[in-house]
């Protein structure tokens, strides 16, 4: 309020109006630079683990589902829902993978049901890792996208953001609400192990290795026979997913999603949300000037 | 029905009685602390209140003992309901708080200083009611709502959001802060609240630009779940400015109520210079929309889907047709017309909130979502907080007696409106 009258341009900053800008310009670029430096922070996939799920070598078993039930500590599918026939035909809470019998028209024209399992894809930038407020998912070093107990606050972004329809909420716990979905047996595979569903298919339906390998693997087959194989998916979508699909079978009719994009999805937020730093450094000076300026000329004017 | 049902329906009822007698404390002190002057009315007002609040509280016991599978009719298909569509309509509302926090200490437009109060303490409410209050409901493990001040996650929208509200928060206690100063009689601390506010609405302006506008980039990662209509690359901006509009929307309406309700004299050009400012913002924010709409060549979307496209017209309609009245000067000059101009603005853009966040997602969800009554009365709780609280304020704080209001009618008389008004032309410079 009492400022000096007669120079009006001596002072044109004041020693606490630069120290304040000069904190919130420091504070600022620390903030952007951090934000910069982790961008640059998704490595490489090379070491993450994968999965090719060869689509004509499944016989509809649901041993992996059970094998997925059984690791979650639940009893195993009962003797008589083994094989063909409609399971719970969703993920559900307790479901981290079920065994979907598709109706397709073969080449033939005849109806005929075919099987795929589905469960978390893994994507390699996952959408979900992305939108938790609080780090409660993550991708480890093995590529498996995990929920931390200690850390979830229930706020369900997972589940909105999840362009797989993955995550699933436990609705009826009013206290302490959990999240679930496959885990890619995380502590196993960091054991040297196999994932559960990997290991308990009996006829090679499910391939687990590295990335590259997998994806390279899926690659070869297509080349191969190019004429059974129409469908690879996994490769593109969202960035690329970890486990990845052969068909011959069209995508759309295996109910895998076709409306996705091909680029990763957390950089459809990034892009707005690395321009904010800028933003707060360019409206807070401007703001700061209008005030002086404002404030000045109600003094001496 | 076993007995821990037994016990948790009893704490329901305890739960519903201990609300009700709430609301009787809070009609009493709202009447001031006298019986009320006509019995009918008691009957209406109290009675409304406590039914309200009665039934609050059943609501508020049910979801935190069974659940929120229990009480809602949210689904994995569609984790968000209108308890998060709250936070977005309530924050959206509130930026009338941050706008004439702006126009009053950055720009120093002294007309707003009258208004500056109420704005704050409504801002205030929001914020706290919507922001924290419905995030407490709606969180499944609301106690942990801290977490993001330790667990970091930076790229996530959510995560930005969550700081600039805690921020913001302790923004608007600042400026919240000297009424409550000036009622306890703490000169000293209130001249030093004073003295800091500058710097503080300066972060207010940039917290509430960022999130505001972060709202919208909530949305940015489900291209294939929101209809074209309302998804768009461009949402944080489309996002803040329907706040900025929304925001001068809300401070016409809130000063306009409370100066009308507490029988407290308003200089009309207030409302009409806040009217006059939020025709640009209008405009722009319609050209925008409606150009990105054709550039996306999203238009079809109207037909295609009969909700969808409905709601979309009645959003468009409701942000369109005000402009006409503040295009016309004959009538934009006029209080009332300023006023009636602000009701549909406010209408819209919380409209266009619960398109975004609920409405839009329904068709690519397959989910058919509507709120079940208990997810609808704790939205009504909140909202009748926040009028109850509010209107404690008006009878036990000095709301409407900024120390700057007598200052400047004493220095400059009488012209001190006109004036004012005449610095938002540039000519008078």
């Amino acid at each position: 309020m009492n400022e000096p009258q007669h120079h009006p341009f001596a002072q044109s900053i004041s020693r606490r109006t630069f120290c304040r800008r000069g904190i919130a310009g420091l504070s600022l670029l620390a903030v952007g630079a951090s934000v910069s430096l982790a961008e640059s922070e998704t490595g490489d996939t090379s070491h993450h683990g994968a999965v090719l799920v060869d689509l004509t070598r499944c016989i509809g078993c649901r041993a992996c589902e059970n094998a997925c039930l059984v690791r979650q500590g639940y009893p195993g599918l009962p003797p008589a829902s083994f094989g063909f026939g409609p399971g719970d035909g969703k993920l559900t809470f307790k479901s981290r993978t079920f065994v979907d019998f598709r109706e397709v028209s073969a080449f033939d024209g005849q109806m005929r049901q075919v099987p795929i399992k589905r469960q978390c894809m893994h994507c390699l930038e996952p959408s979900c890792v992305s939108v938790c407020p609080v780090a409660a998912l993550e991708k480890t070093p093995r590529g498996s996208v995990i929920w931390r107990d200690d850390k979830c606050i229930g706020c369900r972004y997972c589940l909105l953001a999840c362009p797989f329809g993955v995550p699933k909420y436990e609705w009826g716990n009013a206290l302490t609400p959990r999240v679930n979905k496959c885990d890619f047996c995380d502590d196993r595979t960091a054991a040297g192990l196999l994932p559960s569903c990997v290991g308990a298919c009996p006829t090679g339906a499910l391939k687990y290795g590295k990335h590259d390998e997998v994806l390279q693997e899926a690659r070869a087959r297509v080349a191969a026979q190019p004429k059974r194989y129409v469908t690879l998916f996994g490769d593109h979508v969202v960035g690329g997913t970890s486990w990845l699909y052969l068909s011959d079978i069209p995508v759309e009719q295996l109910g895998l999603p076709t409306n996705l994009p091909a680029t990763p999805m957390p950089g459809l937020t990034w892009n707005w949300l690395a321009k904010v730093p800028y933003i707060v450094i360019g409206l807070g000076l401007v703001l700061s000037g209008v005030s002086r300026l404002r404030s000045r000329k109600e003094h001496h004017g | 029905m076993g007995e821990m049902d037994f016990v948790l329906i009893l704490f329901r009822v305890f739960a519903a009685l201990f609300m009700a007698g709430l609301a009787v404390i809070a009609c009493w002190f709202l009447e001031g602390r006298k019986r009320p002057q006509s019995f009918s009315a008691a009957v209406v007002g109290w009675g409304f209140l406590i039914t309200l609040w009665g039934l609050g509280g059943y609501a508020f016991a049910a979801r935190y003992t069974l659940g929120l599978g229990a009480v809602t009719n949210l689904t994995d298909a569609f984790p968000w309901g209108i308890w998060k569509a709250t936070v977005l309509c309530g924050i959206a509302f509130a930026a009338g708080g941050f706008l004439t926090a702006c126009m009053a200490y950055v720009f120093r437009i002294r007309i707003f200083t009258p208004i500056l109060r109420p704005i704050v303490l409504a801002a205030y409410l929001c914020y706290t009611l919507s922001a924290s209050g419905a995030l407490i409901v709606d969180l499944g493990r609301y106690y942990k709502i801290w977490m993001p001040i330790v667990s970091w996650q930076h790229r996530s929208v959510l995560f930005e959001v969550s700081w600039c509200v805690m921020l913001y928060t302790c923004v608007l206690s600042v400026e919240f802060a000297p009424i409550v100063l000036q009622k306890l009689g703490w000169h000293r601390l209130e001249r030093f609240v004073h003295a800091i506010t500058v710097p503080f609405v300066i972060c207010g302006v940039v917290l509430s630009t960022v999130h505001q506008s972060s709202l919208g980039s909530l949305f940015l990662i489900v291209p294939e779940k929101l209809l074209p209509l309302w998804y768009s690359p461009l949402i944080p901006v489309l996002f803040f400015l329907s706040a900025i509009v929304s925001g001068f929307a809300m401070a016409i309406f809130v000063s306009a109520l409370a100066f009308w309700i507490f029988r407290r004299p308003l200089d009309p050009k207030v409302l009409t210079t806040l009217a006059k400012g939020m025709t640009p913002f209008l405009m722009l924010y319609l050209f925008l929309r409606i150009a990105d709409l054709t550039a996306r060549n999203a238009w079809a979307d109207v037909f295609a889907y009969p909700l969808q496209g409905f709601s979309f017209t009645m959003e468009m309609l409701l942000l369109t047709l005000p402009l006409f009245v503040l295009l016309k000067t004959r009538w934009s000059g006029r209080r009332r017309w300023a006023f009636a101009a602000a009701i549909p603005v406010i209408i819209g853009v919380i409209l266009n909130r619960l398109n975004v966040a609920w409405i839009g997602l329904l068709p690519a969800t397959g989910s058919h979502y509507f709120p079940s009554w208990i997810e609808i009365i704790v939205v009504l709780n909140l909202v009748s907080f926040g009028l109850v609280i509010f209107g404690l304020a008006a009878r036990y704080l000095p709301l409407f007696e900024h120390p700057d209001i007598a200052r400047h009618a004493h220095s400059s008389n009488a012209k001190d409106g006109e004036e004012v008004v005449a610095e938002l032309e540039p000519r008078h410079v």
